[in-house]
């Protein structure tokens, strides 16, 4: 299973959560739990890296949270300049984790405060490639 | 066998555009200054290199090889050290660690990058894979984005304002007069810092610091050679090196600190025996203009929530009660990330051997360097006693 379809650009092929990427194409987002302590990932990780487990199964994770920082990108770097300007923002999930990840292109900079309720869902760039975004709820 | 380990010479090439320059030509530029600073220190008197810088700038791979072949430091050991920009900061800490154990007598630690070979949208995308590559990086990031992100929490806990972060360059070039190896040696006045173009809101044009080429080299001895070849050799006191998450999203709240920066200071506030408010100079790593912030927190120069204030009330100008980048800062030196921790320790040893000319802070006896690795990976804290 690849992970090169992940992301506007993607630096990694390989990849133990291949899956994650086919889930995305079928509008799920799903993160990994780990069958011997139960933690959570999202984004979703191979192995638990908290309890050493190594036998995890695919859980579907809700979007819901709030907005902890972001900024507005106007200047981009390589492979990013045609979609500038483009907001990065980093929100926690309702259920504890952080996320990184871009906002919708029709979410405004005026529209953005601190702390307010944002949803992650997952997104197709075009035919080849996804990834997940935040939206106003 | 003495335990004290000394910076015995410094040295540093020009910081900026240097067209004409390989970087054989600029860590030969930084080499050379370092050994005239020594008292007739000779080739073989170097019992081993370190070379300092981040992968990806220039084409050549293992550059120790070939920087110690040019500087005529062969056979002795050579080896990369790499820590994104806090590279030759904990290079100088791996070299303490060989002096101090007997390993070697005498040890170089040589800085540098060439970064304007890349177009600047390029380098960009250099930077921004020093971020997490699988989570993040398909995003678009980049240093100023990845910044941005920390200033507009800063702002949002403590009200700092784009006037707060404007200042710190306004200071930093202002200082840059004085440093002719700056890349900019040119005042701003506040109003051309707010109106330069937006690069990830908050952060403008001038509150980020410049891509530069450039070296720097710090000679580093035990106590019986430090006498031997130095007229006034300048003692490391203390060291603390800490990490953070690469990602984002796996560190802790709030986004206004760097843990790394906090461990490293813890470590090398104990090691020294001194307190924030001991220190006479600092140098910290104001890669844009709310790192510099953050550092007042982080090295506990005052409260997170104060340190826009210690802006405005120019508590770090000199005169100030730690004067802060008083050599120009990243911001007006340029940053040629292998070689800027190196230059900011240059700095301090000038300070501490009374040679600051029109930045000497009087009496300064007691220095600090922060050198922070991308958004606060790595960061490496060194404190020195004249």
């Amino acid at each position: 299973m690849g992970f090169e379809q992940f992301g506007f650009v993607s630096y990694v092929s390989q990849a133990k959560i291949g899956e994650f990427t086919e889930y995305l194409i079928n509008n799920r987002l799903m993160g990994t739990k780990c069958k011997k302590c139960g933690k959570v990932y999202f984004p979703p990780r191979g192995d638990c890296t908290s309890c050493l487990g190594e036998e995890i199964e695919w859980v579907e994770i809700k979007g819901e949270g709030k907005l902890v920082t972001y900024t507005q990108v106007n200047f981009a770097p390589t492979g990013f300049q045609e979609d500038v300007p483009y907001i990065l923002a980093l929100g926690q999930l309702n259920s504890g984790q952080h996320v990184f990840a871009r906002f919708s292109k029709d979410v405004l900079l005026e529209q953005m405060k601190i702390g307010m309720a944002i949803q992650l869902v997952p997104c197709k760039i075009d035919e080849e490639r996804v990834i997940y975004e935040f939206q106003m709820p | 066998m003495t335990a004290r380990v000394a910076i015995i010479g410094v040295g540093q090439s020009s910081f900026g555009k240097r067209p004409n320059s390989s970087i054989r030509d600029l860590t030969f530029e930084a080499f050379h200054e370092a050994i005239e600073d020594t008292k007739n220190l000779g080739r073989k008197d170097i019992d081993a290199s370190l070379v300092a810088t981040a992968a990806g700038y220039d084409k050549q791979r293992s550059p120790a090889a070939v920087i110690a072949e040019y500087l005529e430091l062969n056979p002795q050991p050579t080896f990369l050290t790499e820590a994104a920009c806090a590279s030759s900061t904990v290079a100088l800490r791996t070299a303490w660690s060989f002096v101090k154990s007997g390993l070697h007598d005498v040890v170089a630690v040589i800085g540098y990058q060439k970064m304007t070979d890349m177009t600047s949208d390029a380098i960009q995308e250099v930077m921004g894979r020093a971020g997490d590559v699988m989570f993040e990086s398909p995003f678009g990031t980049s240093m100023p984005a990845y910044y941005a992100m920390f200033a507009r929490a800063h702002m949002d806990a403590y009200g700092t304002t784009e006037e707060d972060l404007a200042k710190v360059s306004v200071k930093n070039h202002y200082y840059s007069q004085f440093n002719p190896k700056a890349m900019f040696q040119k005042e701003f006045t506040l109003e051309k810092v707010l109106s330069t173009r937006v690069i990830a809101s908050p952060l403008k044009s001038l509150d980020c610091c410049a891509n530069a080429d450039g070296a720097s080299c710090l000679i580093v001895a035990n106590e019986s050679k430090a006498k031997k070849f130095a007229e006034q050799p300048v003692w490391i006191k203390g060291l603390g090196l800490g990490s953070t998450p690469m990602s984002l999203a796996s560190r802790n709240p709030p986004f206004t600190g760097f843990e790394s920066a906090l461990e490293a200071a813890r470590q090398a506030y104990t090691m020294a025996g001194v307190m924030p408010e001991d220190i006479d100079v600092a140098e910290v790593h104001d890669c844009f203009t709310i790192a510099e912030l953050i550092a007042y927190g982080d090295l506990g120069f005052c409260k997170r929530e104060d340190s826009p204030k210690m802006i405005r009330d120019e508590e770090t100008h000199l005169g100030g009660r730690i004067p802060v980048n008083i050599d120009g800062g990243l911001l007006s030196k340029g940053h040629p990330v292998g070689a800027t921790g190196g230059s900011q320790i240059r700095t301090l040893v000038h300070q501490l051997r009374g040679e600051g000319g029109k930045v000497q802070v009087d009496g300064a006896k007691v220095a600090l360097g922060h050198n922070v690795g991308g958004i606060g990976m790595y960061t490496n804290v060194t404190i020195l006693e004249a």
